[in-house]
């Protein structure tokens, strides 16, 4: 299977991914020059943000903090994927190098609603 | 006379699994009394699967009384499979681990109805994932098992009990060893709850270590998969291998990868039943083949 298990995932460290694009969180900080932070918060049943943009060709780190399970954080399209247990925060590097929407999911399961528990990327170029 | 839609069958013959949808039980018969003719019969087992069983919601108003409807149309098929398999999700997920076990119990006593005995279960991630099978485990015995009926393999694989939907390499060294037992032209099913391949990863509808499963099994030529999880009735072919999901008993849900999110049909009150279903797979077992080699009189 060509998921993700060996990419991009580190837990409470950082993973870095090669993907061409530019990542741009309404919430994160901007520093051009620099990686981007982006704060995810996960707990049941959804991401916060659960929409992030990126610019294309841009560093940036999605900063996961779970609160209540060891929700699973996955970009099919992308290849990625990584577990987010609670109590410590988990890194994951992007740098988007195509422009498009990729969707995302919990895929560990996680209760009533973990059907309902995803959200996209928006690579602009 | 009970619609038979969903009737399969899987012929074991010629090299490889025989599928054929769509076909009522006349299809098959030889004469027009209705009697199927002998050979085809060799034996049927039915596969019901995503029962949810503890389900509230507007996808299902009549969720309380599906799978006891279920439960009558196959005590009243007219003719009753060796076996019956629920392939997952027999109960609808909870965070409460007495009430999980309240709705496995009620879920078996609604099943102890059935007319046959020989009743196997396999767990979904709504049944096992929150406790990694425990419950499930109390009930109805092991995830993962495997049995012999009238010359078919059959080989249960659990992909549920970890939340990260992953068969693991123990299961994994259990499978190898389990098949290695097996001829490679032997006929062989395997029953799992999620789709083995990647179906619809972007909904969860995938096996994380799935293909490592898939490997496994190709160098068997007369296997085929019934699996449950996509609420809907799809076949789909990994080289020689077909895979074939069920229809729940709870509610449907949209193609794969079709929409946005994965959300149930709407209920439709003049068709409360509608994409509902279960089905029965007829087994016929390859017959004794001869080779015959002709000689003439004198030789040279």
């Amino acid at each position: 299977m060509r998921h993700a298990s060996a990419i991009g995932m580190l837990l409470g460290a950082v993973a870095g991914i090669a993907l061409g694009g530019t990542v741009m969180a309404e919430s994160a900080k901007q520093h051009p020059d620099k990686e981007q932070v982006i704060k995810i918060v996960a707990q049941r049943f959804s991401y916060s943000p659960s929409e992030i943009v990126l610019k294309k060709g841009q560093p940036a780190v999605l900063e996961f903090t779970s609160l209540d399970f060891v929700h699973g954080f996955k970009i099919p399209d992308l290849n990625i994927r990584a577990d987010l247990p609670p109590g410590k925060i988990t890194r994951v590097r992007i740098t988007p190098e195509k422009a498009g929407v990729y969707d995302f999911l919990c895929d560990n399961f996680c209760g009533a609603g973990h059907e309902d528990m995803n959200g996209r990327i928006i690579v602009r170029g | 006379m009970i619609n038979r839609r969903d009737f399969m069958r899987l012929a074991a013959v010629g090299g490889g699994a025989v599928f054929v949808s769509g076909l009522g039980r006349s299809a098959l018969a030889a004469d027009s009394t209705g009697s199927v003719a002998p050979g085809y019969d060799e034996f049927f087992f039915v596969q019901l699967s995503d029962m949810h069983w503890g389900y509230a919601g507007p996808a299902n108003p009549d969720a309380a009384n599906t799978l006891k409807k279920a439960v009558v149309t196959v005590n009243a098929l007219e003719h009753q499979p060796d076996f019956i398999i629920f392939t997952g999700d027999l109960t609808h997920t909870t965070d409460d681990p007495k009430e999980r076990r309240t709705r496995l119990a009620g879920f078996r006593e609604i099943v102890s109805e059935l007319k046959v005995k020989n009743v196997r279960f396999i767990p979904g991630e709504h049944d096992a994932s929150l406790d990694n099978g425990a419950a499930f485990k109390e009930f109805f015995g092991p995830t993962h098992y495997s049995f012999d009926h009238k010359g078919v393999h059959f080989v249960v694989v659990d992909n549920v009990s970890d939340p990260g939907a992953s068969i693991g390499d123990a299961q994994l060294d259990w499978l190898k060893a389990d098949l290695l037992k097996q001829a490679n032209d032997a006929p062989i099913v395997v029953f799992t709850h999620r789709p083995l391949f990647d179906l619809a990863p972007k909904w969860d509808w995938a096996t994380r270590d799935g293909a490592k499963a898939i490997a496994l099994l190709m160098p068997y030529q007369n296997l085929t998969v019934f699996y449950g999880h996509i609420h809907q009735e799809h076949h789909h072919q990994t080289g020689h291998i077909a895979h074939h999901s069920a229809k729940s008993l709870i509610f449907p849900l949209p193609a794969p990868g079709s929409q946005d999110k994965r959300t149930p049909l709407p209920w439709d009150p003049a068709m409360p039943n509608n994409g509902l279903g279960f089905r029965e797979v007829e087994a016929e077992v390859k017959e004794a083949q001869y080779k015959i080699t002709e000689f003439p009189v004198t030789r040279g």
